[in-house]
């Protein structure tokens, strides 16, 4: 298809290909309309060729995952995966409950409370993704025994990026607070996320 | 550049005129498919099948890469993979139906061009490079159809691989090393597939690339004719940019439309059900056939049936492999000085004797084995290479060609009824 | 010298295609390949007057749901589906609670880990799950079946010629061996376990008939559950599992013809306003 956009040749005038014009606005104008036609046509080719890098269907569909929580004692964490990402449930003591809360939360980079981060009544579950908000490594903080970083949360060893109890960043690089994904209690001890 | 009249690139903007400095891009296209390509004025449809090739390819190419972004060769789930594609990537059962079907259109517009170089002599001095370098390009092809078709890893696929290779298994001492060499293990399996997926993503580019070769090689004589008379002068060409570039839009109108046809309503009019049933190494499906375009040398390796100083076996893959290699030799096989058919009135009759001949072979390709098809097999096979190996080297010995036009234009006169009066426009 | 060389191995193809030729006429004349069972009693498929035949063919949702209602009551117990997903039945026109509803409920759970001791396990169906296969592997498929082992369905009207017409026949296609086969072919008597089926290509076919009685299954929407109307139905069905994107191939399909023809027009015109002035 050389013919796209080039029907008349670069630096050159049509006009000595078409000696005896009657009515050349009349005359060209189909060939400006074939043209113009193939490109349209060429670009409704283009969409489902950009479409098919969009998630497929099985990818959407698989898109809620069921956390049991009952096990997970309070002070304790586990790492669970989300959209094959690495999803945190955390069972907050009462004193990170009340370090989180006496924060001020004006001085924060992502001002957030962390009534804001969780759901009613259920302040101590704080269900976050486990993607550093900076450039996508794993916090560290949810296992057991591991580097909960200079505010007692989640630390990002990548880049230095310190999360607080309420998984808030607090110093370093990252931009925002961990992100907490759409969830919610299907039962007191069942979270459905997504 | 071929003719002293051809038009010389000469940008006008100052972008162009520096980049045609440091970069002589444009210039290069507007020799080869531009206004600089001077082209004989009488050129019929046949001539739209060269570009119509080209574009196939381009859709291969495109429609390839971007299955190849959700196939897995792998056996264990190559099959599945496939299903996704068509079940749950976006647009993917147009890519796929796209690609499949694009494989046909790609060798039926080959196999029209092919016979477009036969018919006109095309093949013919000063022309040979251009033909040799396109049957380089028509094997390539069916190495990488032939590589394609196993991917999907259904029965027809598996069975193909599992005969094809079995080709060299007729190669006596070695054949049976080769053959384990080529798969990767005794059957095809994952090493094979794999080593499949890797060559059919590469073939298609060096299929590219001695393409570039075969338009470079072509634009050293210039374009043949239908009349197979010599450009003499200027009047006998227009610039390729506008008037075949204008005449090929029409060639891929009507090439998009059959290809949509295809794609749309009858995707699988030219697969086989078998190849929607996963490989399965232990069940032969009951008739296994080759794609359509395959079907004319299975045939010919099919009709070997015979012992004779060599082993059957190896008669048909030799026949099969010689069918296509003697392509190479027929611009020497040939040795009438007229190009043209519309000139040579008993070559003429002989093409179209093998035009026939070849889709008896297609159909026998196809059909199954029974006493009548064997002997039309045999009795085509026969012909397919008399027809290449005697009939056409004796052919122009006593052969009296009609009177050649003196130019392209006195034909195109001739053709107007000698009369000069300016051709109306149709468009009004 | 060239055409001495090419005579030669030209005339050595031909002469070695003769001797061929005349070894399968000598074979063609004095033995000739007797005739088969299954090429005098096959039968090609009768049509199922399916809505999604033809070029503008569409999908009667209600029909391929009655047809999945067959599938689930009669097909599931043997034959698996597993390219297609519970999710997919949104589009023959069931509400995302009613699939997750058929999901939860489907008889045959899930292979899956038990996620205390990582033993192997079931659980029930998801909509993001395919349907699950009744058998655990092969072998347990043929254990179960008389060493048959029953195809998986997804892709079953794709893989037969005439699929549709083919299911559609062969499911209602059972009868008796015709008295003029065994006269015939004495040797072609269906053997025990195995059914004779004409539609079925040797003819002999391992599935028992599964559709036995009208009012097999209970349609929901009072369509009257005949033998002939439960096969055309769980035809459409099948012809929904193997090509669910047919309306959309079509409609798009339409469009792009009709636009490839526009521009095939425009062409037409360009191509002689530029070659107006020029005799070709």
């Amino acid at each position: 298809m050389a013919t796209v956009d080039d029907m008349v040749p670069p630096g050159e005038d049509p006009a000595p290909y078409h000696e005896h014009v009657d009515d050349p606005r009349r005359r060209d104008f189909i060939n400006i309309a074939a043209v113009s036609f193939a490109g349209v046509g060429a670009v409704a080719i283009v969409l489902p060729l950009i479409n098919q890098m969009n998630p497929s269907a099985d990818v959407l569909a698989a898109s809620t995952t069921e956390v049991d929580v009952s096990k997970i004692a309070s002070g304790q964490a586990i790492k669970t995966s989300f959209r094959k990402q690495p999803l945190f449930v955390r069972n907050l003591t009462p004193k990170e409950i009340a370090e989180a809360n006496a924060v001020d939360v004006g001085s924060l980079r992502d001002p957030q409370t962390l009534a804001e981060r969780t759901k009613p009544g259920k302040e101590n579950w704080l269900i976050t993704l486990g993607v550093c908000t900076h450039l996508g490594c794993v916090p560290l903080g949810a296992g057991e025994g591991e580097n909960k970083g200079p505010f007692g949360g989640y630390f990002c060893p990548c880049h230095g990026s310190a999360y607080d109890t309420a998984a808030r960043i607090r110093q370093g690089p990252a931009p925002k607070n961990l992100v907490v994904p759409d969830y919610n209690f299907t039962s007191d001890t069942t979270v459905l996320v997504g | 550049m071929s003719f002293p009249w051809a038009k010389h690139y000469e940008p006008k903007q100052p972008l162009m005129r520096w980049l045609d400095e440091k970069l002589p891009l444009p210039r290069l296209v507007y020799n080869a498919v531009g206004a600089g390509y001077p082209v004989p004025r009488n050129l019929n449809y046949f001539w739209n099948f060269g570009v119509l090739a080209g574009l196939a390819l381009a859709v291969q190419i495109i429609t390839g890469v971007t299955l190849a972004m959700h196939y897995a060769a792998n056996a264990g789930v190559a099959f599945s993979s496939v299903e996704s594609i068509m079940r749950d990537v976006n647009a993917g059962w147009f890519l796929r139906y796209a690609h499949a079907n694009g494989a046909s259109m790609f060798l039926l517009v080959v196999y029209i061009h092919i016979g477009r170089g036969l018919y006109y002599g095309s093949y013919k001095a000063p022309r040979e490079m251009v033909w040799l370098l396109g049957v380089v390009i028509f094997l390539l092809m069916m190495a990488t159809a032939f590589m394609g078709y196993v991917l999907p890893w259904g029965q027809m696929s598996f069975w193909g691989a599992q005969v094809i290779t079995g080709f060299f298994s007729a190669i006596p001492v070695v054949g049976e090393t080769i053959r384990v060499w080529l798969l990767g293990g005794f059957a095809p399996d994952n090493a094979a597939l794999n080593r499949f997926f890797s060559l059919h993503y590469l073939l298609p580019f060096v299929i590219a690339g001695v393409i570039i070769l075969h338009i470079w090689a072509l634009h050293i004589p210039g374009s043949n004719n239908p009349t197979g008379v010599d450009v003499k002068g200027e009047q006998d060409t227009v610039p390729f940019h506008p008037y075949y570039t204008a005449k090929d839009g029409v060639g891929v109108g009507v090439f998009m439309l059959v290809f949509a046809a295809l794609i749309f309503f009858s995707p699988n009019l030219l697969g086989h059900p078998d190849n929607y049933i996963e490989a399965n190494p232990l069940s032969t499906p009951a008739h296994i056939v080759p794609e359509w375009y395959f079907l004319p040398f299975y045939a010919i390796l099919k009709s070997f049936t015979a012992d004779f100083i060599l082993p059957a076996k190896l008669w048909g893959v030799l026949a099969m492999f010689g069918s296509i290699l003697l392509l190479f030799f027929l611009p020497w096989l040939d040795s009438s000085p007229v190009r043209s058919a519309n000139y040579r009135p008993k070559y003429r009759l002989f093409l179209g004797v093998l035009l026939l001949d070849v889709l008896v072979l297609g159909y026998v390709g196809g059909a199954e084995a029974n006493a009548r098809n064997v002997i039309l097999g045999q009795i085509a096979s026969a012909y397919y290479f008399a027809h290449f190996l005697i009939i056409l080297p004796w052919v122009a010995r006593s052969e009296r060609p009609r009177p050649l036009p003196n130019s392209i234009t006195e034909a195109v006169l001739a053709k107007h009824g000698g009369t000069s009066l300016a051709h109306s426009a149709v468009t009004a | 010298m060239v055409r001495a060389i090419s005579s030669l191995i030209g005339a050595a193809f031909v002469f070695v295609l003769a001797i061929a030729l005349f070894g399968t006429v000598k074979t063609a004349v004095e033995e000739p390949a007797a005739e088969s069972a299954e090429h005098v009693f096959h039968l090609g498929p009768r049509e199922a007057d399916l809505p999604s035949a033809g070029l503008a063919g569409k999908f009667d949702n209600r029909q391929v749901q009655r047809g999945f209602q067959v599938y689930k009551e009669v097909c599931a117990a043997c034959h698996s589906l597993k390219y297609v997903h519970f999710r997919d039945l949104t589009k023959i026109g069931y509400a995302e609670a009613e699939v997750k509803a058929i999901a939860n409920q489907w008889v045959i759970e899930q292979p899956s880990i038990n996620p205390e001791t990582g033993e192997a396990a079931t659980r029930k169906n998801a909509p993001s799950d395919p349907f699950p296969s009744p058998f655990i592997n092969e072998i347990a498929a043929r254990a179960a079946n008389n060493n048959a082992l029953p195809p998986d369905l997804s892709l079953m009207t794709k893989a037969r010629h005439d699929g549709p017409d083919y299911v559609y026949s062969l499911i209602t296609g059972y009868q008796n061996q015709p008295a003029r086969l065994l006269k015939e072919f004495p040797g072609a008597k269906t053997p025990a376990g195995l059914h004779y089926n004409p539609y079925f290509a040797n003819l002999n076919i391992a599935m028992p008939p599964p559709l036995t009685a009208d009012g097999q299954v209970t349609y929901a929407d009072g369509t009257k559950a005949t033998k002939d109307q439960m096969a055309r139905d769980v035809a459409a069905f099948l012809t929904w599992t193997a090509e669910p994107n047919l309306e959309a191939r079509h409609a798009a399909g339409l469009a792009a013809l009709i636009f490839i023809g526009i521009f095939c027009f425009l062409a037409w015109g360009a191509y002689q306003n530029v070659w107006r002035d020029v005799k070709h």
